[in-house]
């Protein structure tokens, strides 16, 4: 299982929360994940097996999120 | 470059509406009205048709797939005002709303941007600018006026004026010099330092911080922790009443306008806006609070238990009072220190630090010197021998101290240790050592009460005598005395058995159990202590107490404020939901209220970034910026 902290640029709008975490619990191979409003932070926890971290990040930004830095 | 673009398409589409709005008013609908109104749809609406089809690839439903369907609606039944209206109150919602959001994110944002951006090291004598990153454990760190220290260290050469706001919140300047800890993220106002780094990167304290007020601001209360399951139903049984209600009255108009009203913005918003703006606030000020949740706590805390050393008083012990007996006290306080001078004595020590400072560094060495354990010790000075120590060991030496036992017992009676001087032929003085209490602490006891803390308590493993005085001295209310570390445990049940919600303050030391099994523990100076800092709910970064009575008001007020926005919130649901059902509402009317309600949620949540400033101006000028850094 591996852990990721994507930095997305400022969310401000309160439903972008729920799109985020809606679109994640949908992907396959992530087990975990908290999008965390005020720090404009993903957190996911996920398996390298079924879904690249590139992938969840494409995905992210697919929804019109930019993902500034991951770690 | 996103928000220029975002602000770019607010104005132009809100030119646009206000054009057709003239051209409706003045010619009705004609064709080149019709034509702006579209215009205005397709401009403002772009980004949001965009988003809403990117959600629905995942078959996720959110506000822009209800807008998009509410606006293709609009323009289908002809209702083309409507549809650009709608749009463009969206957009522009949107655009203020992510800017005013920011401005709540603003403190923490500023702390953030205090994080070191670069290190002048000194390898094999050069001096090179490096990326504060590459910095290595043993390196020397060349520091000058206006710049930042980027590692935790300890200074090997110059002296210098530091602002330790970064750590402790205080922004009036200490002193540093040789042998002196020095924190990273601090600046140098004037002067210079060579800084060994002791400890760098993340693992410095300021990156500690940093770290721990990035989560806390995401932590949740539990009253938003209900808001988001009542908002998870709310949006979708709206979806779904707004079907069941085209489906009975097959009017398309009424049933659009609900979903436009589905998405309980203001709602989802109100509690986190609130609890951002509220630990920036505090993080500012030095006080770390560990979310939302700690918010609500430390807010509704009934009582509030100290431990008695380093937390209500400075921890270490000091002369408070020297007696001579038939010499002059410049010249009691030299022998004991000269005498001192030979003992590692945390007594000792005192004597010797109020010495050097009435009477310049102590030069003499005493000779023959000797300690006797338990007792005190022995030595020559000028051909005289002394004995510093206790009873026992005058009356062990056959030198008689009955003549002073009323002054030892009164003495004794405050909480002082009692140290007597003298020769073989009698007393030649006592001084009188204590731990001093902290300058801040009757302010601070006598503050909480007044915001209705209903009692305050000391839990210490000292003695009562010296508990009781530290007592009388503070204004505490209730003293248990002579306890082990689980005797604390015990207390703190007893108390909450009592009062209802307990927070326990410790310096961290030695009270670790304490801190842990409270319901909210408090640890009192951040730098440098990790443990306590990683196992606290709340941590007062700077030294001293007393912002604890501001940061109970702080929790207050943010809950307070979480609990208007998320009234506010309610009433305007409730309100565009009649409003809607009555026919009242119309789908332009109903978005302007929704943008407007979660415009005044955030400008409420902002009021608090200015919490305690007018009101707490004079208490924060005080000389205590020190942080304590010796105890690493």
């Amino acid at each position: 299982m591996t852990n990721r902290t994507f930095q997305l640029e400022t969310v401000s709008c309160p439903s972008c929360i729920a799109k985020i975490e809606g679109m994640l619990k949908k992907t396959g191979g992530i087990s975990s994940s908290e999008v965390l409003f005020n720090s404009s932070r993903v957190k996911v926890s996920f398996d390298e097996n079924v879904v690249a971290s590139d992938e969840i990040r494409s995905r992210i930004e697919s929804l019109g999120y930019r993902v500034l830095s991951e770690k | 470059m996103m928000k220029m673009t975002k602000g770019r398409i607010v104005l132009i589409s809100g030119l646009l509406a206000a054009a057709s709005f003239v051209l409706k008013e003045m010619i009705g609908y004609e064709k080149i009205t019709i034509f702006l109104m579209l215009a205005t749809t397709v401009i403002a609406g772009t980004p949001v048709f965009r988003k809403a089809i990117g959600a629905l690839r995942y078959r996720i439903v959110g506000i822009d797939a209800l807008v998009t369907i509410a606006v293709t609606g609009a323009v289908i039944i002809g209702e083309y005002w409507e549809a650009a209206a709608v749009t463009f109150l969206f957009m522009l919602g949107d655009y203020l709303e992510s800017r005013t959001i920011e401005k709540t994110r603003s403190s923490i944002k500023a702390l953030l941007d205090m994080a070191p951006d670069k290190a002048r090291v000194r390898r094999n004598g050069e001096e090179t600018e490096i990326n504060p990153e590459d910095v290595v454990k043993g390196d020397f760190i060349v520091v000058k006026p206006g710049e930042k220290i980027s590692v935790d260290g300890t200074v090997v050469e110059g002296s210098a004026y530091i602002n330790q706001a970064a750590i402790t919140g205080e922004s009036i300047p200490i002193s540093r010099a040789v042998d002196e800890t020095v924190f990273s993220g601090t600046i140098i106002e004037s002067g210079y330092l060579v800084i060994r780094a002791d400890r760098v990167g993340e693992d410095t304290t300021f990156a500690r911080i940093l770290q721990m007020v990035e989560d806390a601001q995401d932590k949740k209360a539990k009253t938003q922790k209900f808001l988001e399951k009542f908002s998870r139903y709310y949006t979708p049984a709206i979806i779904l009443l707004s079907i069941a209600l085209f489906l009975a009255t097959k009017d398309v108009v009424l049933a659009l306008t609900l979903l436009v009203i589905a998405c309980p913005g203001a709602l989802v918003i109100s509690a986190p806006v609130s609890i951002v703006a509220g630990i920036g606030n505090g993080a500012k000020q030095g006080v770390l609070i560990k979310g939302g949740e700690i918010m609500e706590k430390l807010g509704a805390v009934k009582a509030v238990a100290f431990d008695k050393t380093g937390t209500l008083t400075v921890g270490k012990p000091s002369v408070t009072r020297a007696e001579p007996v038939g010499i002059s006290e410049d010249e009691l306080l030299r022998i004991a220190a000269v005498g001192e001078s030979y003992s590692e004595h945390p007594l000792g020590k005192a004597i010797i630090t109020t010495a050097t400072q009435k009477l310049g560094p102590i030069s003499e060495t005493p000779e023959d010197a000797e300690i006797l354990s338990g007792h005190g010790l022995r030595f020559s000075l000028d051909g005289t021998t002394y004995f510093i120590g206790n009873r026992k060991l005058f009356t062990e030496n056959g030198i008689s101290v009955d003549r002073h036992e009323s002054y030892l017992q009164s003495e004794e009676k405050k909480g002082q240790t009692a140290v007597i001087v003298g020769t073989a032929e009698g007393v030649c003085g006592i001084i009188s050592i204590a731990d001093t209490v902290r300058p801040d602490a009757r302010t601070l006891i006598s503050d909480l009460e007044s915001r209705g803390i209903k009692t305050t308590v000391m839990l210490t493993g000292d003695n009562r005598r010296a508990a009781e005085a530290i007592a009388l001295e503070t204004g505490i209310r209730e003293v248990h005395s002579e306890l082990l570390p689980e005797d604390k445990v015990r207390v703190l049940a007893e108390l909450r058995e009592r009062y209802g919600s307990v927070a326990m303050v410790g310096d961290g030391v030695n009270d670790a159990p304490a801190l842990a099994s409270s319901d909210l523990g408090i640890a009192v100076g951040g730098a440098g202590k990790d443990i306590a800092m990683e196992t606290a709910d709340v941590v007062l970064l700077s030294e001293g107490i007393k912002k604890l009575s501001y940061a109970v008001g702080l929790s207050r007020a943010t809950v307070r404020n979480m609990k208007q926005n998320i009234a506010f919130a309610l009433l305007v649901a409730a309100f565009l939901l009649a409003g809607v059902l009555a026919k009242t509402v119309t789908l332009s009317f109903g978005m302007l209220v929704h943008e407007v309600s979660v415009l005044l949620v955030i400008l409420n949540a902002i009021r608090l970034l200015r919490y305690g400033e007018t009101k707490k101006a004079g208490t924060v000028l005080s000389s205590e910026g020190e942080i304590v850094g010796g105890q690493m």
